[in-house]
């Protein structure tokens, strides 16, 4: 039985990640050549520990499934990041931005994991100006902040709407360098398939060529799974198209524990559905809800009209609107943070004040801003988003107000890793949202992009290469080893299998279903009943799915299909431990909200005695039940408290 | 709404393309380009063929990955979005839209509308970056720089290398994106020391990659989806000139990474 352990160093809080760097092994600059170590995924995470890596000396693989690593979905964040800086003199501090991250995560992650977020975020920023990231800037030349959910000071830096791809493509001018110099070889169109074990360490990995449909095995000392995370599981999500948890899932099965899988965030403001073909959803970047106040109507009668279409949310006068998030959490109000908002928003459309065609939309106004500063401030706020909704909805927000409604958006869930970001197999290290770390049971706005590159940067870095002190007299290990040969036969049994069903319904058929079961019963509300229903559904859908696909084409071919079949295989067992997980925590945190477990007035009830720990789940089978290990989190330097942003 | 899909099918790089003909029904005008083609996708699966290959992930307009070409325009005909921001509604039910895949050299088809980029990874691999390693940057409020010049960074900066500016330029020239990138680096003080160097290796690689010449049309700038200004390619000329005539011996001197 595998032993949880997290490897936190001992040591007050502020001096735990300097005493392990002081004491960590290293590797003499002529070693590192003769290690090769593998980077999947090339977001920020992914990209920012290649070039790091590659930097240090070591030859690094990096793998992707994008046509070029400036693609990965890190780019969609849009409002910013978070750093210490304390450039405002508003107060802000380390200190400040670790108990923030760890209260906004409702106390469900490690303290020294947090802190050492916190710790490194000032130096992501000097980084990444250096690299030519245009931060926005004020008049005397320094650095613009804005303000975001759950916090009181302006912390957050921001490049127009585009924070996370002029990361990203910082990122991928230093991955770009060492390409260029040699020490990076760049994969692309690559999906990863299967982990090679040997001996019990992580050793290579099997991918498939997505144009070719070639199947691939590589090898290396270390293995990183930068991949991102499983929103897609509910198929409608703000995640691209091709974010996928297959590369995170193959890992789990082959011994990798997986942590917190159920705790999924559900950003409050996305743009509604529309209609069954929809394929995906769209984010409206929190910073919108610096200026704009959310209401529905007070009135059932008046939300029933705007429903059919026979009032205008203009028609409504001040006094019959309901700010609900003012009226509820006075202090943080329209800036609550994201699991709040959204569980208040469903609130609201549940008991039937929801507006829009479809009763599922709450509004976005900003009128009082308008008037208070002006359209031409408005504008410059947030031009391109009003522009971004009009095209999508086909509607003014300067003349009406925006509608919203919450959306899966982020995975705080995903392989259980320690302190050195290592997980249960040895030499496979996990970074970015793929990983369960650093958010707890909620991440606040402008966090994601915080931790890919903190991951990439500041830590992997460092705690790969502690591990690798002793692998570089290890020679390179031949990919025609049998453990490799076994798990290259085990992906093309796999594909062969799929391709050979020829039933009657399309992949996006079974994933539409899946998300339909996991949207109603492991979504924003969850409940017992509703927990085991979805435990017996979603193995029956993967019953369905085996015997009733239908996938055209070859492997030999770049086949679009094949690939959204692979994934979906995975998702159908994920999303099972995702209703298990639920299932387990029989508590209220953060984005995991069980019905069963609130306080009178409807706020999330935390059980610390019997909940304070990470999950951490052991795959003992697809048709078994995964085994429960528990990693008690010890708050050493904080109180644990109800959180309250009343 | 009802359309008419002619839709350039080629099974893999070296087949011989053609066009085919579809036929969409009910499609819904508040449903995005993609997710008609997602309709007509399903209704091939249905059918047991091959659906239509075409790119596209974050569905919003920034990853750059969407790259259609309709009615003979690089993103269709609307101004300053990708093919994934249009919406149905922006066409006339019954009408016939074309639809292929960007066309240029150095971007050879892989599968129906898809193609392949990595001519642009290569341009940046070039040069396109500032070489510092990771760790100890100065502080960030060290280097103050002028907000002028850091907006006209940011707007050239905002290129999400989707390839529109090639695909729209009748010689496939790709100076739009290469100057973006050169421009960005060369406002910024942070870029200045590699300025000489970057400029030429950036041009260099791009000229080895068969991208032909810009004759100032503006077609670039015109469907650009980011709205990067040809003032950019103006910029880059200014900064190649420069580097020719004062810095040629820099460039055979390599290893500025740290």
């Amino acid at each position: 039985m595998t032993q949880l352990n997290s490897k936190i160093p001992s040591g007050p809080l502020a001096d735990k990640w300097r005493t392990y760097k002081a004491t960590q092994n290293l590797v003499n600059p002529a070693n590192k050549r003769k290690i090769d170590i593998i980077v999947v995924g090339s977001g920020l995470a992914g990209a920012a520990a290649a070039a790091s890596l590659g930097e240090l000396g070591f030859k690094v693989k990096c793998f992707t499934y994008h046509d070029s690593p400036r693609r990965a979905h890190s780019i969609a964040a849009q409002g910013g990041i978070n750093a210490a800086k304390n450039y405002r003199n508003d107060g802000d501090s380390v200190y400040r931005l670790f108990m923030d991250t760890i209260k906004g995560g409702d106390y469900r992650s490690r303290e020294a994991n947090v802190y050492r977020l916190a710790e490194v975020s000032n130096g992501i920023i000097d980084q990444c100006v250096a690299q030519g990231v245009p931060f926005a800037r004020e008049y005397g030349g320094l650095l613009d902040n804005r303000s975001f959910g759950g916090a009181l000071v302006s912390r957050t830096f921001y490049a127009r709407g585009q924070t996370g791809q002029q990361l990203l493509l910082g990122a991928y001018g230093a991955l770009s360098k060492e390409i260029e110099k040699g020490s990076v070889t760049m994969y692309t169109r690559r999906d990863m398939l299967d982990l090679v074990v040997i001996d019990g360490r992580a050793r290579g990995i099997i991918v498939r060529n997505n144009v070719t449909g070639e199947i691939e095995r590589h090898s290396g000392h270390a293995v990183i799974l930068a991949t991102g995370g499983y929103g897609n599981v509910f198929f409608l999500s703000t995640m691209a198209m091709h974010s996928n948890g297959s590369a995170a899932w193959s890992a789990y099965k082959r011994g990798a524990f997986f942590g917190n899988p159920c705790f999924t965030q559900i950003h409050p403001t996305c743009i509604p559905v529309h209609g069954d073909y929809q394929s995906k959803l769209t984010l409206m970047s929190e910073s919108l809800r610096n200026d704009g106040r959310i209401w529905v109507p007070k009135k059932k009668e008046d939300a029933e009209k705007i429903r059919k279409g026979e009032m205008k949310p203009g028609d409504i006068p001040e006094e019959d609107r309901d700010y609900y998030l003012e009226r509820r959490y006075p202090a943080y109000g329209n800036l609550s943070p994201r699991d709040i908002s959204s569980r208040a928003a469903k609130e609201r459309c549940d008991a039937g004040y929801g507006v829009g065609s479809t009763g599922l939309a709450v509004y976005l106004d900003f009128a009082d801003a308008i008037q208070r500063l002006g359209k031409g401030v408005i504008e410059a706020r947030y031009g391109n988003l009003f522009q971004m909704y009009e095209k999508i909805v086909d509607q003014n927000p300067y003349e009406t107000p925006m509608m919203i409604y919450p959306a899966v958006h982020y995975t705080m869930g995903g392989l259980w890793v320690d302190y050195e970001l290592q997980t249960t197999i040895p030499g496979l290290f996990v970074g970015g949202e793929a990983n369960f770390s650093d958010h707890g049971a909620n991440r606040l706005g402008a966090s994601a992009l915080m931790q890919g590159l903190s991951d990439g940067y500041f830590v992997l870095p460092y705690t790969v290469q502690n591990y690798l002190a002793d692998q570089f007299k290890v020679p390179r290990f031949s990919t025609d080893l049998p453990e490799f040969l076994a798990a290259e036969k085990e992906v093309r049994d796999n594909i062969n299998r799929l391709l050979g069903i020829k039933g009657k319904k399309s992949v996006d058929t079974f994933h539409r279903e899946l998300g339909r079961i996991m949207w109603e019963n492991v979504g924003m509300g969850r409940n017992k009943e509703g927990l085991e229903k979805a435990l017996k559904l979603i193995p029956e859908l993967r019953e369905e799915f085996w015997k009733d696909v239908r996938i055209p084409g070859t492997n030999d071919e770049l086949n679009p299909e094949l690939q959204k079949a692979t994934r979906l295989a995975d998702y159908l067992e994920l999303g099972e431990l995702m209703a298990l997980d639920a299932l387990n925590r029989e508590e209220s945190c953060g984005g995991h909200f069980r019905e069963e477990y609130q306080t009178p007035d409807g706020e999330a009830l935390r059980n610390d005695k019997d909940f304070a720990y990470v999950a951490a789940w052991e795959y003992k089978g697809t048709e078994n039940k995964a085994e429960l290990h528990k990693e008690p989190l010890n708050y050493e330097f904080v109180e644990l408290k109800q959180r309250n942003y009343k | 709404m009802d359309f008419t899909l002619k839709i350039w099918r080629q099974e893999n790089a070296k087949a011989k393309g053609r066009f085919v003909t579809y036929q969409v029904t009910d499609i819904s005008p508040d449903c995005s380009f993609l997710e008609m083609l997602d309709i007509l996708n399903e209704s091939l699966v249905d059918k047991f063929e091959m659906p239509i290959g075409f790119e596209h992930d974050c569905r919003e307009g920034i990853c750059g990955t969407c790259a259609l070409y309709i009615n003979g325009r690089p993103h269709g005909p609307d101004k300053g979005i990708t093919v994934c921001q249009m919406h149905m509604r922006r066409f006339k039910s019954g009408t016939t839209i074309v639809i292929e895949p960007w066309r240029s050299r150095a971007f050879p088809v892989l599968r129906d509308l898809m193609i392949d980029r990595s001519a642009f990874d290569k341009i940046i691999q070039a040069g396109g970056y500032i070489s510092i390693a990771t760790g100890n940057a100065p502080d960030a409020h060290a280097l103050p720089v002028e907000k002028l010049n850091s907006d006209l960074a940011m707007d050239a900066a905002a290129c999400i290398g989707c390839g529109a500016c090639v695909a729209a330029c009748k010689n496939a020239s790709a100076m739009l994106f290469v100057s973006a990138k050169v421009s960005q680096l060369a406002l910024l003080p942070q870029g200045r020391p590699e300025a000489r160097k970057r400029v030429q290796a950036m041009v260099a690689k791009m000229d080895e990659l068969g991208f032909g010449n810009c004759t100032n049309t503006y077609a670039c700038e015109a469907e650009c989806p980011k709205l990067i200004k040809i003032t950019n390619i103006a910029r880059m000329n200014r900064e190649f000139f420069a580097a020719k005539v004062c810095g040629a011996k820099e460039v055979a001197t390599t290893g500025g990474a740290g």
